[in-house]
């Protein structure tokens, strides 16, 4: 039997405002455990929550980032669970009221575009970080209760592992872009849940979904998914069918293990959050969180072809971070090639960063420095031979590029002059190649190019050297 | 008439963790019914076209700037738990 899969996702995106969403507690990654908490977070009687308008912001500006249309009644709800990392034993959220809903993104998966709706955006607060000591008891530190936070609900529009990856990266890049997020898995200002199902091809019922959790990387998320495809697929063909539960990626084997069986609908007992009134967006408000939208990647990507003369590729690869398509920008700010910029940050850079896993801001090369050496390429200064030697000092010490050529005298020889007397040398010397170019073997230029550039170290402007060559051998 | 039933009680004690005798269970059907049969009087009022009210008070957009402010210390927020280790409060595990 042929199935279609059928999957959703949900993301959660820590907001990076200076304080809490309800409570002016530093909100930063990483600080000593319950450093950052108040009796607000605490859920101490007697305290009251009041919302942070900057949350409100990054919330909506994330929201308009994808292309939701924007609440302008909106409230908060409690949702009440009891569990460790929740001292209040609700978290207030929104329900019925999410401040966007019915937006979209749109993926390219094998040159394909296709839309993914976005069903809702809602604010959130974080819950704290709960650490099972295995001993019967778990450590819980709650710096990150109370951290703003947005869920964003996809529609079930995917339809394949590839889909569900192209949909997450491109979410990222979008967030990033808008500035309100880290998006950092690593740091899980960044986290994710999917839901997969699959359905016989034709059939408009949707399918027994299940939930994957534990997914830390958009890797696991596309391999646990391929595997539950997989698994639900061999359920069905052999008779059994797929149970509604909730699994786990293990990423030492691929698989997906179970974790519960979801017997009842969760029952979160939502109601209005009576301590925060209701908040009124009105366009004035909305407008001036628009206008401070930048650039997104898709309209960069446009302009890099538009304006830079850029091939597809590479605009989509310097759009695929905001610290690459900055770095790029910054580059070319004077007028330097855009081309060349790109092929330095697609090819040397990227390499260099792979290679070392580094990210661009911890390379010593910065956007002048880059955009100086291909200056120096461009007006003949240094060969582009003699440009991957000062890459490689930019990158590794940093400094600027005409210092570095000065210093380790690597300047390129365009001096005429000086050029004929190392090539009077050299044909001296290779009297059989000089030969052979004469009676018709253009080999042997190349050859004698070869012996310039090993004896100038290969500083010698290759084209020059060409050009004196032919003339002095025909001379000969 | 019964609008909540032992069984949805015992599922709400169990989903707030707590324990709850067979005793207590039949007595706070009892009340809830109660409660619910009062507040059904609610149904008397005619609400058409009435917007549904989320807030008693008749506020809104009540916010506060994007200032961090160091409140308490750690020491000071772990002084009322129970038990605490390596500054994190301590608890009974609870896998889910």
């Amino acid at each position: 039997m042929n199935f279609e899969t059928v999957i959703g996702i949900e993301v959660h995106v820590e907001l990076k405002t200076k304080s809490k969403i309800f409570s002016p507690s530093a909100n930063e990654f990483g600080a000593e455990p319950n450093s950052n908490v108040n009796p607000i977070d605490l859920g101490y009687p007697g305290t009251l929550p009041v919302l942070n308008e900057e949350a409100v912001n990054y919330g909506m500006k994330a929201a308009m980032a994808l292309n939701c249309e924007i609440a302008t009644y909106t409230k908060f709800d409690r949702k009440n669970y009891f569990y460790p990392d929740n001292p209040k034993a609700y978290q207030i959220s929104q329900f019925d009221q999410p401040i966007g809903k019915n937006g979209w993104i749109e993926i390219e998966v094998d040159g394909k575009k296709k839309r993914i709706g976005i069903n809702r955006v809602h604010l959130e607060e974080d819950a704290g970080k709960l650490t099972h000591g295995g001993d019967g008891y778990s450590l819980v530190d709650f710096n990150r209760q109370g951290a703003p936070l947005i869920e964003i609900v996809s529609e079930a529009d995917m339809r394949s592992p590839e889909e569900a990856y192209a949909y997450l990266e491109k979410l990222k890049n979008i967030i990033q872009f808008t500035g309100v997020s880290d998006v950092k898995m690593e740091e899980g200002s960044l986290r994710c849940d999917a839901n997969i199902s699959i359905r016989p091809r034709g059939q408009e019922r949707f399918g027994t979904k299940t939930e994957l959790k534990n997914l830390n990387s958009f890797a696991h998320v596309q391999k646990g998914l391929e595997f539950e495809e997989k698994r639900q697929a061999e359920l069905l063909l052999s008779g059994e069918s797929v149970q509604h539960e909730t699994r786990r990626f293990d990423e030492k084997t691929g698989e997906t293990i179970l974790m519960r069986v979801k017997e009842d609908a969760e029952d979160y007992r939502y109601f209005p959050e009576p301590d925060l009134v209701p908040l009124y967006i009105d366009d004035a408000w909305k407008e001036r969180v628009r206008a401070s939208i930048p650039e997104l990647p898709d309209e960069r990507r446009k302009r890099y072809v538009e304006e830079y003369g850029l091939p597809e590729y590479d605009a989509g690869v310097l759009t695929s971070t905001k610290e690459m398509s900055d770095f790029f920008e910054e580059t070319i700010k004077d007028g330097i090639d855009a081309k060349q910029a790109s092929n330095w940050l697609m090819g040397d850079i990227s390499g260099y960063m792979n290679k070392h896993q580094k990210e661009l801001s911890d390379l010593e090369i910065t956007p002048q420095s880059l955009g100086k050496m291909i200056q120096l390429i461009q007006d003949g200064t240094i060969s582009s031979k003699i440009a991957k030697r000062v890459f490689a000092e930019l990158v590794e010490k940093g400094g600027d590029p005409e210092q570095i050529v000065e210093e380790k005298g690597w300047a390129q020889i365009s001096d005429e002059g000086q050029l004929t007397e190392i090539i009077t040398k050299v044909l001296d010397e290779n009297e059989q190649s000089v030969n052979d170019f004469k009676e018709g073997h253009k080999r042997a230029l190349g050859h004698l190019v070869g012996q310039v550039m090993k004896a100038t170290k290969g500083q010698a402007n290759p084209q020059m050297v060409n050009k004196i060559l032919v003339q002095e051998m025909n001379k000969r | 008439m019964s609008h909540v039933s032992e069984d949805k009680v015992k599922q709400l004690a169990d989903m707030l963790r707590l324990a709850v005798t067979e005793e207590e269970a039949t007595r706070y059907t009892e009340h809830l019914n109660k409660m619910v049969e009062y507040v059904k009087c609610l149904e008397e009022v005619d609400t058409d076209g009435v917007e549904p009210m989320t807030h008693a008070i008749e506020l809104k957009n009540v916010m506060r700037d994007d200032e961090p402010k160091q409140w308490i210390t750690q020491e000071q927020a772990l002084k009322n738990a129970p038990d605490h280790e390596n500054g994190q409060f301590r608890v009974p595990a609870i896998l889910d």
